[in-house]
């Protein structure tokens, strides 16, 4: 019987919770793509679309963020295929995320945009400037400088959700900790242990990289540093 | 045929009529000045000759262009109106330069080198030529009214509106701005909302008073400030002469 410190055990497992950890990062890269780009044209669609248009974002962003991530998923992957629709883990776990971030960052992106003096669109229109111009050249580029603290916060939440695809046997970080756990039950603390360092460390360095970013594309004049 | 006809315009919003049947004309590179008292409609009448709150009736035409038929493409045709803004509205993530220069660009589909010198000139027009990379943050109210005028300016304009261009500022900073305004006059036609009566007399072509959502006078400044024919032009321009002033 080892302790329950078997570090010698548990670096011959490296290859295979790196090998994890790969579809790890997978996941959350394809999540917040795609839950960047559709929840930007939710919030878009929100604010500046047709009243039809805009309730059926409200609802769906309702909807979305009342279905726990796991029932999201056993939905896209088990439910789908009842009615013809087949994804594999991988994809349906992509979708799952990206779905559920949109609808999160949807009400990021909404509270930048209304956070935009009214009176900027209309000088762009103005100038001449198309209700889309005016979208993309005005409102968009400051709407995600300033969505950059909640994104952040979005990005490592869904970061470390990517773990729920273990789920539906997505073959990711959790998965495989998981297999070895149950290979090795001697190595259950040192391994969780070591995964939960993994993703601490992930998620340190996000939002280290992505408060450089902020600093970095800060508007002058929205400065939100307080001197203490 | 006068380059801008505004025919019979009237306007509400809710059950309030703000506007209720206006008219004027203006020619080329000429300077219209309306004053009259708050709520009285004038920049909802600047708002509805550039279609930004387009009015309920009446027509406006530019050019021998109808702007207020829906068939009209309102985005060429702001093009050829510029507006300044009482609260300037640039675009906060833009510097100086690019503020000029993004109408040029995104709209005017000009070249981006191309653009930045016309911004440059526009800037060094208004006298702004050491602040052309400064956020509108970290500009002064006179100075970003003229970024707005430069803004406007760049565009080519057939003709400039002025909402109450000083009213947002410190007494201090107006000096600077009306300058600038002076200096277009004969170069591009302007209609200008404001409370300044030194400009209004030393500069407009022409005075147009309104109250209650009309057009109750208009002449040329000589004859409204000392010889106004309606009773409420006469005590108007005695209140409000008294505290502008002349400058």
């Amino acid at each position: 019987m080892r302790g329950p410190l078997a570090l010698d055990t548990l670096v011959e497992s490296l290859p295979q919770l790196m090998d994890g950890l790969k579809y790890t990062l997978g996941l959350t890269a394809f999540g917040i793509i795609l839950g960047t780009s559709l929840g930007v044209l939710l919030a878009v669609g929100r604010s500046y679309g047709t009243r039809i248009l805009s309730i059926i974002i409200m609802i769906y962003e309702k909807v979305i963020r009342g279905i726990p991530l796991l029932v999201l998923f056993f939905l896209i992957y088990f439910g789908l295929p009842q009615i013809g629709i087949n994804f594999d883990a991988f994809t349906a776990a992509i979708l799952g995320l990206g779905l559920r971030s949109s609808a999160y960052q949807a009400q990021i992106y909404r509270g930048a945009i209304n956070s935009i003096p009214e009176g900027q669109i209309n000088a762009a229109y103005a100038l001449g400037m198309s209700k889309f111009k005016a979208i993309r050249y005005i409102i968009l580029p400051q709407v995600l400088r300033l969505s950059i603290p909640g994104w952040s916060n979005e990005f490592t939440i869904l970061l470390k959700d990517t773990s729920l695809a273990f789920g539906i046997g997505v073959i990711e970080l959790m998965r495989q900790a998981r297999y070895i756990q149950v290979r090795d039950p001697d190595l259950v603390l040192i391994v969780f242990l070591f995964i939960a360092l993994i993703y601490f460390i992930l998620v340190f360095s996000a939002n280290k990289t992505l408060r450089y970013v902020e600093k970095r594309y800060q508007m002058a004049g929205y400065q939100s540093e307080v001197h203490r | 045929m006068a380059m801008l006809d505004v025919k019979n315009i009237h306007k509400s919003y809710d059950d309030n009529e703000i506007l209720r049947g206006v008219s004027f004309t203006m020619e080329k590179e000429e300077t219209k000045v309306i004053i009259g008292p708050s709520g009285t409609g004038k920049s909802t009448l600047l708002r509805c000759i550039n279609q930004l709150s387009p009015p309920d009736a009446g027509e406006v035409w530019l050019d021998g262009e109808e702007i207020t038929n829906p068939a009209t493409n309102i985005n060429k045709i702001r093009e050829k109106i510029g507006f300044v803004f009482q609260d300037f509205n640039l675009f906060t993530h833009l510097t100086a330069l690019r503020n000029v220069s993004i109408g040029l660009e995104k709209v005017k589909g000009m070249e981006k080198e191309t653009a930045r010198k016309r911004a440059m000139d526009e800037l060094c027009r208004v006298g702004l030529d050491a602040q052309t990379k400064q956020y509108p943050a970290q500009l002064s109210g006179g100075q970003k009214q003229r970024v707005g005028i430069a803004r406007a300016l760049a565009m080519d304009p057939d003709i400039i509106l002025f909402d109450e261009p000083t009213s947002a500022l410190d007494p201090e900073l107006i000096g600077d701005v009306l300058d600038v305004m002076k200096s277009l006059c004969g170069k591009v036609a302007m209609l200008v909302v404001t409370h300044e009566m030194g400009f209004a007399r030393n500069v407009a072509d022409e005075i147009i008073f309104m109250e209650g959502g009309v057009i109750v006078e208009s002449g040329p400044p000589k004859e409204m400030f000392t010889n106004a024919k309606t009773q409420r032009a006469k005590e108007f321009l005695g209140r409000i002469g008294a505290l502008y002033g002349g400058g």
